[in-house]
């Protein structure tokens, strides 16, 4: 049972660590595309080396301390950013259960919790900390109005991902990251049966992971660096490989709570053989992961930041009433619709 | 009075439609034109491979223009050393048996000091000098950017876009 959970660990964060430096590059090359260049393609073939090298370039940096810093909280920040953006993947399940020699294994590194859903919130709660502890401990006023901007960002749109998942919980009767997924091959795909509740988890995903266009605690033209203008080194590649990591995430959970997880609509009457079907299952979801990052990326390079006003606004004013609307329609949607 | 520029004194906020209030459409249209610059013939130029091939018109390098028996055109006049802002030509003559009586022994140009302002090239009475179409200019110590006349001396043959376009040029006026 251990040895199993540790095997899975090994194997998942290596993984996220490897697609998390790669997107790095392709968040560049993206970036390039979109603006008619090419991008990085010197390093290696294709500049696939790329990441090699911004990963060697950060361990071989000083680390910078400043003097007014609180050196335990400075030290602590990056490490609660990144164990967040990591801990969710716990629960995550990455593909239907495979049957090896008359043993089932589940493909989650923890299955069957039963309050999944509840743990995802709890955990984007504690990623809170992580950045407003780094922007306060680092003795800077950039980095203290960057944090003070993520704390209030963050808290205004876990609202809306809270209302959002209460939807996708009032549809499918649980808790359980692999029960909601059940009860979409029984009944359809949650982004069907819950567009609006899909496009408030969506757009309060954006703020949860600070990417543009709500990336007000690091906005560059205003705040130098936001909450990491004080680190340097490995810290800030923690800062930086949690912003990704959260991408991920963010896209795994997404995926699961809204597009079926692992499932693939009409491949199970294909008459497949079930080992190749689950081999299918993952590649799916890691399509549907890769499909949002893309969006994320793409968003990125296309929308501009929005003022700190507008983003209140739209937080408590738009989407918080929106969220509340929409438990309303699920509700009567669940009671008529759908018996 | 007050300065004023259409910067300072914007016109007042036009109303937004609803449509346009509804902000997820017009994010829509946004999006759509970025992905379309996804598939557009790209701008970047892959510079040690692909190299710029530069206009006539275009101002490089001062050069010294050599003719087809070996000889620099220059009379070491020493008016391009006069004109030059910088100070940044030498010229010490001498003289030579040639038809042309006077040649330069020594003529330098500082390379870290040249502006590119081509008046050499516009004050030379023979067009012994002339701006080529070099703009890859690196040197790693000082003494590498004082170009000699080993350097400055170039074939006329190599120069011939420049000098058809100093003829059109003074042919104009």
């Amino acid at each position: 049972m251990v040895v199993e959970a540790l095997i899975k660990i090994v194997i998942v964060l290596l993984t996220v660590l490897t697609a998390v430096s790669y997107l790095v590059l392709l968040e560049r090359w993206i970036s390039a595309w979109l603006q008619d260049r090419i991008g990085p393609n010197r390093t290696g073939p294709l500049g696939l080396f790329q990441p090699l090298a911004d990963v060697l370039k950060l361990l071989l940096k000083e680390d910078i301390e400043p003097s007014q810093s609180e050196k335990w909280i400075h030290w602590l920040a990056p490490v609660i950013s990144i164990t967040v953006a990591f801990s969710v993947l716990a629960i995550i399940p990455f593909g239907s259960a495979i049957i090896l020699s008359g043993k089932s294994y589940s493909l989650a590194i923890a299955s069957n919790v039963n309050i999944g859903v509840l743990y995802i919130i709890a955990l984007t709660s504690v990623g809170v900390y992580g950045i407003t502890l780094a922007g306060w401990s680092s003795g800077s006023k950039y980095s203290l109005l960057g944090g003070l901007r993520s704390s209030a960002q963050m808290i205004s749109y876990e609202l809306t991902l809270g209302l959002g998942l209460v939807s996708v919980v009032m549809l499918c009767g649980t808790l359980d990251l692999g029960g909601i997924i059940q009860s979409q091959i029984a009944g359809g795909w949650n982004i069907i049966r819950a567009p609006l509740g899909f496009m408030l988890f969506l757009i309060s995903s954006f703020a949860e992971t600070n990417r543009q266009p709500f990336d007000l605690p690091e906005a560059e033209p205003e705040l130098v660096g936001g909450y990491h203008t004080e680190y340097s080194s490995m810290k800030f590649a923690l800062f930086f490989l949690a912003e990704y990591a959260n991408m991920i995430t963010a896209s795994a959970v997404m995926s699961v709570l809204f597009l079926g997880g692992w499932h693939v609509p009409f491949l199970n009457t294909l008459g497949m053989d079930p080992s190749l079907l689950a081999v299918l299952g993952i590649l799916a979801f890691g399509l549907k992961i890769f499909a949002f990052i893309f969006f994320f990326m793409w968003v990125r390079w296309s929308i501009p930041r929005f003022r700190y006003d507008q983003l209140m606004n739209l937080g408590w004013k738009v989407l918080l009433p929106l969220g509340i609307i929409n438990i309303v329609i699920t509700a009567l949607e669940k009671t008529y619709l759908l018996h | 009075m007050q300065y004023r520029s259409k910067y300072n004194n914007p016109k007042p906020n036009r109303k937004l439609s609803l449509w346009e209030k509804l902000y997820l459409p017009e994010i829509a249209r946004g999006l759509l034109t970025t992905i379309k610059h996804l598939f557009r013939p790209k701008f970047t130029r892959q510079y040690p491979e692909e190299r710029w091939e530069a206009p006539a018109a275009f101002r490089g390098r001062p050069v010294l223009v050599m003719e087809e028996n070996g000889q620099e055109r220059c009379v070491a006049c020493g008016l391009c050393s006069r004109v030059c802002p910088p100070l940044a030509i030498e010229v010490q003559a001498s003289e030579t048996d040639l038809l042309k009586e006077r040649y330069p022994v020594r003529f330098e140009i500082n390379m870290i000091r040249c502006i590119f302002c081509g008046f050499c090239e516009e004050v030379c009475p023979e067009e012994a000098i002339v701006m080529s179409k070099d703009y890859e200019l690196v040197y790693r110590k000082y003494d590498d950017a004082i170009y000699g006349k080993d350097k400055l001396l170039t074939p006329k043959k190599d120069l011939k876009d420049r000098l058809e376009y100093l003829r059109e040029m003074r042919n104009k006026t």
